[in-house]
Order: C-alpha cells, then structure tokens, then sequence
C-alpha cells in the first residue's frame, strides 16, 4: 500500500512539490492536500495583473479541480488545517475533518505585516495578499475614489499600480527616501519615481503612518508630523512574515520561520516544509524562483531519490508594471571592498549598474533595458570571472560580438508580431499566447509548446525575458545548476567527472551507474554520453553506434529529404587532377545534382542516396581520399590561403601548417564542430580570426587566436598568444583542442565555452602552464592513435553493413529477404 | 481495389538479430519505405518511415524506451502507436508485428 503524504497549503510552493513528486513516479504516495482559500491553486504572483484588469482570475488559476481529480489527489478546499498530532500522525481542519499521514509537508507560505496603528482592523483597509483582497480592492474601486497604499516596496507599487489603472487616485506611503531600497539604489528609485508619477502615481516619502482614522470605515491616515490624507481604501504592502504559527504549536523548530535542512526537512524528519514559511542556511524567501527550487529537491526526497540539496537561492527583480523594465539582483549597494560599473542615459531612460568585487558580479540594477538582466544573473550566480569582459560588459551580450539581435532590446515595446526565433519563425505573441494559455513557466516549458530557441538558441535571452515579463516579473529563469537532460538530476560537469573516478567505460554503464531515471537516456543525453565517454577512455571505452546521431553512424550529413550529402577531406583546403577527377566521376555515375563548394574550401556532393555511399567511398578511397567529416563534432577543416610560397605579402608557408594542422587533427571527435584557419599574414584571407582556432602568420613567427566562429552569433577570437615555430603551433593547437574536449559540454562550441570559463583561464593552462599545455598536447595525440582510421574506408569494405541495406523490399502480395 | 482478406496477411521481414538494437532498419516498399525498431527489450515494432511532422525518415533516428527521436528536428514518436509524444502532435502509420521463433513478419 501506497504511504500517506498529507500537504498542508494549496498554494504554489505545496503544489509544485506535488507536481514534482507525480512526475517521478505517481504511485509512491496517497495524497492529500488542504487548502484554507476556497479555490484551486493559483499563481499568487499573477493578482497584480488581476487587479489592474489585464487578466481575469480565471486566467491564473493554475489547477482546477478537474487536476486534483485527474492526479488522484484528494483536495479539500476552504479547510484550515489548525492543529497538528505529530504523536499520532495526523493533521485536524477547522470544522473537524482529520487526516493521517506518513510524511507531511507544511507549505503555509506567509502572513502580509499588518502595521501596528490604531485603526488597522477598520473596514477598507486591506493587504495584498490573496484572491480575496484583490475583489476587496476591486469592489471599492467601483465606488470610491481615494486610496492610499502603505508600503514603496515591490508589492506596494504594484498594488498603487493596479487601483490606479482601476480608476482611483492613489497616493504611495513610504517609510524610506527612496522607493523599492531593497532593490533599486537611489538613481534608479528615482528614475522609476518620476516615471510612476507620470503616470499618475502620488508620493509621500519619508512618511510614518501614526494612525487610521474613521468610524465605520476608513476615513483618513494620519502621519507622525500630524499631516492627514483622504482615504476610502487603505492597502497595508510593508511586507511579509512566514506563516510558522501551526508548526510552532506542535512544537517543530521555529525560528524566523519554520527551520528546514537542505533536503527541506524539519527537525521532525517526517515532517517537510517548503516556500516562504521556510528558514533555510538562516534565510527566508519571498520569490518564486526558490520555491521551485524547494519543490524540485523536496520532491526527489521524498520519492526517496535523495540525490539533490538545497543549497539556498540567490534571486533577482522585476516589477510587474506594464511598460516599465525594471531589474535588480544581488548585492547592488556594494561597500569599499566592491566596485561600481555604471551606465546612465536619464534621456533615454536607461541605467545600468553592476557591483563587481575581485572580478567577478556581486549584483545588478537595471531600468529601462533589462534585457541583459537574465545574461548578468547568470554570470552572478556562475561567479563568472569578468576581467576579461569588464570593458564592455555594460553595453550587454550584444556588443561581446553576438549580432543576433541588434537593437531589439525592449521587450516591453515590442508588438505582438516581432519575430523572437527565426529559426523557427515564432513571434512574441505567440510566445506569449503559449505561456497564458498552457501555463508555462519555465525556458524549457516555453522551447516544448513554441519551438522558441530551441534550435540555434541564439534568441535565448529574448526569450527568457518574455518569460520573466509575462508570467511575473520575479520569476527568474532557469536553476542555477541545469541538469543535462530530464533523465537525470546532475549536470554534464558532475557526469564527466563521474566518467572519469568511476571508470564508466560505455554509455550503458554511465546510466546504470548514475541511476539514470530513464531505461535507455533519450537522444539528448545519450549522444552527449557517447562523447564524454570516448573522450575520456579514447582507448578502452566503447564507441556507442546507437548513442551517435545519424549523420556521425553513417558518416555523411543527412539532408531534409533524407538523402545524404558526401565531402571529402581536402587537406588545407588542396587538392589535385586526381582527387577532382574521383569527385567528377561520382558526380556523374550517380546523378549529382548540386556539387557545391562549401564555406571551408571543401567540395560537397548532394542528393546520394543512402545506399550508394559505401561504393561511393570506395571510389574515393582509390583516389586516395577519406572522410571530411563534415557531418561530425568533429574537426571540420582547415581553411588556408597560399602563404608565402605564391603570394607576395606571405609571411609564412601558411598552406604546408595548414595541412600539418589537419594531419594531426582529422579524425578527432570534440564537444561541437570544430574549424581552423591559417592565413599567410595580417590581410587574413584565410578568415583565422572568426575559427575555433587560427592562426595568423607574421614575420617573427605565427599570431594564435581562439574561440571564434562565425554562423548563429558571429563572434571574432581572442588573442592567445604569439610562437615563434610551426612545431610550437601545433603544440598549442593540441593543447586547446585537449582542454576544450575534456572541459566543454557537449554541443558546446568553443565560443560560449570561452566566455563561460574566461579566456583567463585559458590562457593560464595553456600558456603560463609550459608543463600543463604539454601534458594536455600528449594526451591529445595518445587520443589520435585510435581515432584515425577512415570510416569510410572500413565501410567500404563491408563495415556496418547493415546500415545501407534495407532488411526487405516488398512488393504488394510478394517479398524479397535481402538480409 | 483490391481485395480484402479476412485475415492478416502476414509477410516475412527477417530475423530479430538482424535489427539492431536501439536500432532500426528500413524495409522498402512500391508504397515508400517502412522503419523496423528494435528497443533494449528486444520488442520489434514498424512504423512509416516518415515523421508526421516534415517527413523526416524515422529509421534514422535514436531509438530510447518505446520512443525514436527524429533526426530532423527531434520530435519523439511512439513507437507502438505512432503518435508524436506531447507537447507535438501528429500521427504516422503503425504496422502489427508478430514475431515466430526469430522470425519477423509484418501485416500490410
């Protein structure tokens, strides 16, 4: 029989834990779910657009009861868990109802902080809190005129917001100077002041509320200088408290709130609690982002799949008001240990400020163009080392050579109809139609249901923002650790290292070893599985045929009509009579209809049937060619001009280190494709400093550059170093394929994996570490000796066989066995 | 038209071992061609080798559970019913299978 799991909240933080606990395995837990509010679960960061009329209540109702009937989950609504029997395990509603439970999880959330002033009981005087407030708040909009919101805080705004746009005249309160001080320093308080008054917004700043006044309802508030307002409607948003008050009568540790360990358990193992009525490391949460995050490791816990930790959350900002981009992470104030970076353009209205200490961001305010915000969170919370991006970082992702998306920045005043993913044609509107309607709340969710990034993902970034504006400004993106794919909980880094101590020789073993959720991965995971495998154990480990995208099991690229297209290797870009001969005489024997020289000075075939490719490689395997490659994560090319041997301005013979390169490089499988270049001298013809690695030849030896390409984000390399000799050329090269193959995810290029770890880094391997880069060069060419072999060859001579025959042909009513 | 048989009309395919596993092969017919897979559990199941979403030829694709990821734009189709798996929709045909001894065979 199925153990019992009483949750106590029917609000976001209970039912996400819920949600997460189905999705490991529905079967684990009879469950029970008390809700004081008399209404399924809805998404509580979602009443500010309630409350100003852009969305109908209906619109943020999250799980209908159908949910709780189609989950097997019993719901009792407007029953108010208020007391619970720890001794014998049971919990006890309000009018009498009692349930047991095996493992109980407390998910209260909080209380909003009703100030102490005489006359806070009075009618008319609200918080802003729950479905209930926001109709009080909506019902005395209709007749009454003023009102006044106590509290210049995030809540506090959105609420002044909200009755502004419902007809009211609304004066702000504030205790501080400035509005939001725990987000926003006083620049860019200032800036969303003044555009907050000119929408109409009154403010009393520095204003201590000393009493409400009125007989039977709220008339007046009274301020400590003696200063009287007008009001009909007073909304208290000072602030929240968790909601603790039932855990601490049965007698579990409380403290600010109810005290939990990393696996979200109280000091009563059976007992878990998650969301805001939470203490965690001493911290307490007011946001969604980490109450996901909860849900997620309480969930695995209690599916007893006890791998995941809670190890706190660091949060970011934005405010729900429409048409203004606001966005604060981390520390923004800064003390003398820190350094401010700061953009300001109060034309414009843009400002941007970033708190940087030993290199690396502490926090973030944005206002007016936050949609770098998702881009500076992430190098926050990854402690990325800027140095090497400090001079531009201000100016955003964009000028760090991404050319994406130009000047699309506001995401707020953007229409309906711009185009956020051109590769898969997806429009803002749609975008946004897709997370209203299906509920979404995560990148992940969004890629499902639109596609949106989730080819080039080059418009990430767009769309994360879209996210964050539409479901609620203060959800932020994605967990800070991403797991590689659904089929496990640890991220690629933890897998590789794993690979390595424990000996995981073959993709089977990585997935029994590190209790893979799935029977057999899926084609995520197990292509990226494959990879880390062979690089680690290029000797011993098992080359996975079924784990390897189709293109790298038949060596040639398939094509939209599932043709295929062939490329031989060229070395630097060479080639002879002889070797175009071969490739005319394919061309015609087999009815080639595009023969196309391709960007890496390389020739492509067309149109080839999936059959013909072995005799095909035969042909040119005579001819004395082999694969290009061109289908793999593998290294592509390498591209070079005619060096000195021909050309006047030559430096160097940059064709012969061309074909070197590719001589000791061909075969090798990385992360994601990998090109190189060698150009003759400065003028560049061969287009080195847009490759993963190139070189450029001068007159006092060769110029190495890496992390370049060009495609989806154009991005132009990083300067590594200067060598004196073609010898010391390659050895570099080696060393930084090593060190990319070995430390880059997979399907990462070279690019993105420069700017995550910091050409710092790089440099410090491979350059300043002599003993380190030759170490890394060796294991590199020890990793060759198993990876030359043709494949084209060996499948010209009956290799995989299988693979280009079919297994039958049929005609109606007779068949024909050909395996 | 032709004629409808009262029972199945069963066709030999091949053997079990000479589909791999995680695998597929591609039986050819005058009426477009036909993926046979064979998941870890060594069931056997056929499909149109087309993906409902731009005809991308499923025999191509990872095989993983009951499930094989398009090579063209990794939609994940079911292989026991053909349907996309959610959030994409879309269907393509499934064929019954029986397997004697070793023996495939296949109703058309």
């Amino acid at each position: 029989m199925a153990e019992k799991l009483v949750v106590i909240g029917n609000g976001m933080a209970g039912i996400r834990t819920v949600e997460e606990l189905l999705k490991i395995d529905p079967l684990v837990f009879d469950i029970t779910v008390f809700g004081a509010e008399p209404y399924g679960n809805y998404n509580r960061i979602m009443l500010s657009p309630v409350l100003t009329g852009e969305k109908e209540f209906e619109e943020i109702v999250t799980h209908n009861d159908q949910w709780y009937v189609d989950n097997a989950v019993s719901l009792y609504k407007g029953k108010e868990i208020i007391e619970i029997d720890r001794v014998n395990r049971k919990v006890i509603a309000s009018d009498g109802t009692q349930a047991e439970y095996d493992r109980l999880l407390i998910a209260t959330g909080s209380n909003p902080f009703v100030i102490p002033v005489p006359g806070n009981d009075l009618e008319g005087v609200v918080t802003f809190r729950d479905m209930h407030d926001v109709n009080t708040m909506m019902d005395v909009a209709k007749t009454q005129k003023h009102a006044v919101v106590i509290g210049g805080g995030l809540l506090g705004l959105e609420a002044a917001n909200g009755l502004m746009q419902q007809g009211m005249s609304v004066t702000v309160v504030h205790l501080m100077e400035t509005l939001m001080e725990r987000q926003l320093d006083e620049a860019a308080a200032n800036m969303l002041r003044t555009s907050l008054e000119e929408r109409g917004l009154n403010f009393l700043m520095a204003a201590q509320t000393e009493a409400i006044i009125g007989k039977d309802r709220v008339e007046k508030v009274r301020f400590k200088d003696g200063t009287e307002i007008y009001a009909d409607l007073v909304v208290m948003a000072v602030g929240i408290r968790p909601n603790m008050e039932l855990a601490k009568k049965a007698g579990i540790h409380c403290e600010r709130g109810i005290v939990v360990s990393d696996t979200l358990q109280t000091f009563d193992p059976r007992v878990y609690a998650v969301g805001e009525c939470v203490q965690h490391r001493g911290m307490t949460y007011g946001l969604v982002a980490p109450l996901f995050e909860m849900a997620k490791v309480c969930a695995n816990h209690l599916a007893k799949h006890g791998i995941g930790r809670y190890e706190g959350s660091v949060t970011s900002t934005k405010l729900k008001v429409t048409g203004i981009d606001l966005f604060s992470a981390g520390d923004f104030v800064g003390d003398e240990t820190t350094d401010e970076l700061v953009f300001q353009d109060k034309a414009s209205g843009v400002y941007r400020k970033l708190v940087v200490k030993d290199n690396k961001i502490q926090g973030a305010v944005m206002y007016g163009d936050t949609i770098d915000g998702t881009w500076y969170f992430d190098l926050l919370r990854d402690e990325t080392d800027i140095s090497d991006m400090r001079k531009n970082i201000l100016f955003g992702q964009a000028h760090l050579g991404d050319s994406g998306h130009g000047e699309e920045n506001r995401i707020a005043a953007m229409s309906d109809s711009a185009e956020i993913c051109g590769c898969n044609g997806v429009c803002k509107g749609d975008i946004v139609k897709a997370i209203n309607d299906k509920k979404l709340y995560t990148l992940e969710d969004v890629r499902a249901h639109t596609k949106a990034s989730s080819s080039c993902g080059s418009c990430t970034g767009l769309v994360e923002a879209i996210l964050a504006t539409t479901v609620g400004g203060d959800y932020s993106t994605a967990p800070h650790l991403k797991p590689m794919c659904g089929c496990t909980e640890m991220t690629h880094d933890e897998v590789r290292a794993a690979i390595t101590n424990k000996e995981l020789k073959t993709v089977r073993d990585v997935m029994t070893g590190l209790e893979w959720k799935t029977p057999d991965g899926c084609a995520k995971c197990r292509t990226s599985l494959n990879y880390y495998v062979v690089c680690a154990w290029p000797k011993e480990g098992l080359d996975d045929y079924q784990s390897r995208f189709i293109n790298e099991r038949v060596h040639a690229n398939i094509q939209k009509d599932g043709t295929y297209s062939v490329i031989p290797r060229m070395w630097g870009g060479g080639t002879s009579p002889k070797e175009l001969r071969a490739i005319a005489d394919v061309a015609e024997e087999y009815g080639v209809e595009t023969v196309h020289v391709t960007g890496g000075q390389r020739i492509g075939l067309y149109g080839l049937k999936k059959e013909d490719l072995p005799t095909i490689w035969k042909k040119f395997s005579d001819a004395g060619m082999v694969s290009g490659h061109a289908y793999g994560k593998a290294l592509r090319t390498v591209k070079t001009c005619v060096g000195k041997e021909w050309c006047r301005f030559g430096t160097q013979d940059s064709t012969h280190l061309g074909v070197e390169l590719e001589k000791m490089t061909w075969g090798s499988w990385t992360p994601h494709k990998f090109k190189m270049a060698a150009s003759g001298c400065p003028r560049n013809c061969a287009e080195a400093t847009i490759k993963d690695f190139g070189v450029v030849c001068v007159d006092s030896g060769y110029e190495l550059h890496v992390g370049g390409n060009g495609g989806v984000k154009v991005r132009a390399t990083d300067f590594l170093c200067n060598v004196k000799t073609e010898d010391e050329v390659l050895e570099y090269a080696a060393a930084f394929m090593q060190l990319y193959r070995q430390e880059a995810h997979y399907l990462e290029r070279t690019a993105p994996w420069l700017e995550r770890v910091g050409l710092t880094y790089v440099k410090e391997q491979i350059v300043e570490n002599e003993e380190y880069r030759k170490e890394l060069a060796e294991l590199f060419r020890e990793s060759q000796k198993y990876m030359q072999d043709d494949p084209w060859a060996e499948r010209a001579n009956g290799t995989d066989k299988h693979e280009f025959e079919p297994i039958a042909t049929i005609t109606i009513g007779k068949t024909t066995a050909t395996a | 038209m032709s004629a409808v048989k009262q029972e199945a009309n069963w066709i030999e395919v091949g053997q079990v071992e000479d589909v791999p596993r995680l695998g597929a092969r591609v039986i050819k017919t005058d009426d477009g061609n036909i993926g046979l897979f064979r998941t870890a559990e060594d069931e056997i199941f056929a499909l149109r080798d087309e993906c409902p979403h731009k005809k991308g030829p499923l025999s191509q694709g990872i095989v993983h559970g009951k499930k094989v990821t398009c090579p063209l734009h990794n939609w994940n189709i079911q292989l026991d019913s053909g349907e996309a798996v959610a959030p994409d929709e879309g269907c393509t045909a499934s064929f019954p299978i029986k397997i004697e001894g070793t023996t495939i065979y296949i109703a058309i």
